[in-house]
């Protein structure tokens, strides 16, 4: 269980988690949830084009899930952000399945990219998952304070002459960096629970932002080594243990958080 | 004339059996999918639909296990999700978009497992593809009496309520005054909601249903303000995507890069965003023609 390629799982598997703590917090501060759940879909055409192309996964990936974050950027601008998410998520996951369709080892491959798989790191893309990790989280660390007052503040924000606008696009690639890094392992319709089920569980616990945050990466890393632990000892995919723990995670959230509700305001 | 139409449809188009069984079923759905999908838009439930799509993979998938067919995954599957929902209170603006995540999210995980079953213990390849991804090809012609049955009552129920449904979702204060109940007409429309996008993820596949749902919809609404119109033109925008869909996937197989067909889903999809995308460029032309003649 811990030795080979495993290895491989368990470290990048702490990385995304870290990462996916993080990112996914603002995701959830921010109310992007539809957003967080659409990148990683857009980035199923890009590993399909990968493997297509005979390049690098991550490559792949990174391209088109910035691709997809910057498509639903520009279309939202020009109407209803949630039909713009909507349709570039669909025409992403459409896209993907024509790539595969073109290839040989279509159904196991849809499969592995949707939900998952625990060999899917292999040991030449450790490193830059490594990296790509560092940087997200070097990124949001940058931009903590403008990132944390426009997604909590935005009118407090504006009055300050942060832009808005320029911070959505920054929240963007950052999740589309979360997003490349993680897909490999966790799957593209499942790397969204990971997203927002840690995050939601500690935002009921604690409205303050750093401890929120700690708390967030703390659930999200325990989510990724019982999925991993879970999916190697019984050959079901990562992709179902993670969504089941991420959902019983936010349940003792909200249980938690109940008898105290009347206590104190609560922000949402 | 068979000659100059060869060139749009390949030989064989207008004989083949699972063609007339594609067209059947893809514009009975398009047309309610269309209608239901306006009040979608206006009330901002695209994530919910999003949402009753990804649950209903995981019908879908259970219908393979058990070896049913998959309508009725996707419908129990979907009608269970609206009724979570409502319960836990989709019409709260706050936080609602978090609870129709955990539930996607739990949801799709239950999709992998049992996909994962279905792969492992019947040895049946394209479930994944056909749960996730649909074929419009591949719907059985006995379900077609099915579809159409549920399309009316879908329809029927938006038709029958537009008035208090397109009131309650302008403005949910106004339809109070008027003392309609605007929980009771949200809980049927997200029935009718569920329905529909059963019918969409039989169409064109359970991931990617959505986009018959939201974009037809969103493309009508951008070219005209009229309710009924826009239902009707949402209609007619689906069918022709469908329509696009099933000619373009069956001339495919005479092209590369293996001669065996692009999938009917992706072209359906690539149309309706190219609709969408479309229009805006259409409504902005005629806007600026306006706001020129007025100034």
């Amino acid at each position: 269980m811990f030795s080979g390629v495993m290895v491989n799982a368990w470290v990048a598997g702490s990385v995304v988690a870290v990462v996916a703590g993080t990112v996914g917090f603002f995701t959830v501060v921010r109310g992007s949830a539809f957003v967080a759940h659409a990148v990683p879909n857009g980035s199923f055409a890009g590993a399909a084009a990968a493997s297509l192309a005979g390049v690098n996964a991550l490559l792949g990936l990174g391209v088109f899930s910035l691709l997809s974050a910057l498509g639903i950027g520009w279309l939202s601008r020009r109407g209803r952000p949630d039909v713009a998410t909507a349709l570039v998520l669909t025409f992403m996951l459409g896209l993907g399945a024509l790539f595969l369709s073109f290839g040989s080892e279509y159904e196991p491959q849809v499969y592995s990219l949707l939900f998952g798989d625990v060999l899917g790191v292999s040991s030449r893309e450790l490193v830059p998952t490594l990296a790509l990790g560092a940087v997200c989280v070097l990124v949001v660390t940058l931009v903590l304070r403008p990132l944390l007052v426009t997604s909590m503040l935005p009118e407090v924000a504006r009055a300050h002459g942060v832009s808005v606008a320029t911070m959505e696009i920054v929240f963007l690639i950052v999740v589309a960096l979360a997003t490349t890094m993680t897909v490999p392992l966790v799957g593209t319709l499942l790397l969204f629970s990971l997203m927002i089920g840690a995050p939601a569980a500690a935002r009921a616990v604690t409205n303050r932002p750093l401890p929120a945050i700690a708390l967030s990466v703390a659930l999200a890393v325990a989510t990724i080594w019982i999925a991993i632990a879970a999916a190697y000892a019984t050959g079901f995919p990562v992709g179902f243990f993670v969504g089941a723990t991420s959902a019983l995670s936010y349940a003792f959230g909200r249980l938690w958080r109940a008898p105290r509700r009347g206590a104190r305001p609560s922000r949402w | 004339m068979n000659r100059l139409l060869v060139p749009v449809f390949a030989p064989g188009f207008f004989t083949s059996g699972p063609v007339h069984t594609a067209l059947a079923v893809g514009t009975a759905v398009a047309i309610v999918c269309g209608a239901v999908g306006v009040f979608a838009v206006v009330r901002g439930q695209s994530f919910a639909a999003e949402t009753l799509s990804d649950v209903g993979a995981a019908g879908g998938s259970v219908s393979f296990l058990v070896g049913l067919a998959p309508l009725w995954g996707f419908l129990a599957a979907g009608a269970g999700a609206a009724t979570v929902m409502e319960l836990i209170g989709i019409q709260r603006p706050r936080g609602r978009d978090l609870a129709a995540g955990i539930v996607l999210g739990a949801s799709l995980g239950l999709a992998a497992l049992f996909l994962y079953l279905v792969a492992t213990y019947h040895g049946t390849s394209g479930a994944t593809i056909g749960v996730l991804f649909g074929s419009l090809f591949a719907v059985d012609p006995s379900a077609i009496p099915a579809v159409v049955a549920l399309s009316v009552v879908s329809a029927g129920l938006v038709g029958l309520l537009q008035r208090p449904l397109l009131l309650s979702s302008l403005s949910p204060d106004l339809a109070h005054a008027r003392g309609i109940s605007v929980r009771f007409v949200g809980a049927i429309y997200l029935l009718a909601l569920a329905v529909s996008v059963a019918l969409a993820a039989l169409t064109i596949g359970a991931i990617l249903g959505t986009a018959l749902l939201i974009g037809p919809a969103a493309t009508a609404l951008r070219l005209t303000r009229h309710p009924g119109r826009a239902m009707l033109l949402s209609g007619a925008i689906g069918v022709l995507a469908v329509w696009a869909g099933v000619v373009l996937s069956y001339d495919s197989y005479l092209w590369p890069p293996r001669g065996r067909g692009w999938p009917v889903s992706f072209f359906v999809v690539a149309s309706v965003l190219v609709f969408y995308v479309g229009s805006a460029v259409f409504a902005r032309s005629r806007h600026g023609r306006r706001s020129a003649g007025r100034s």
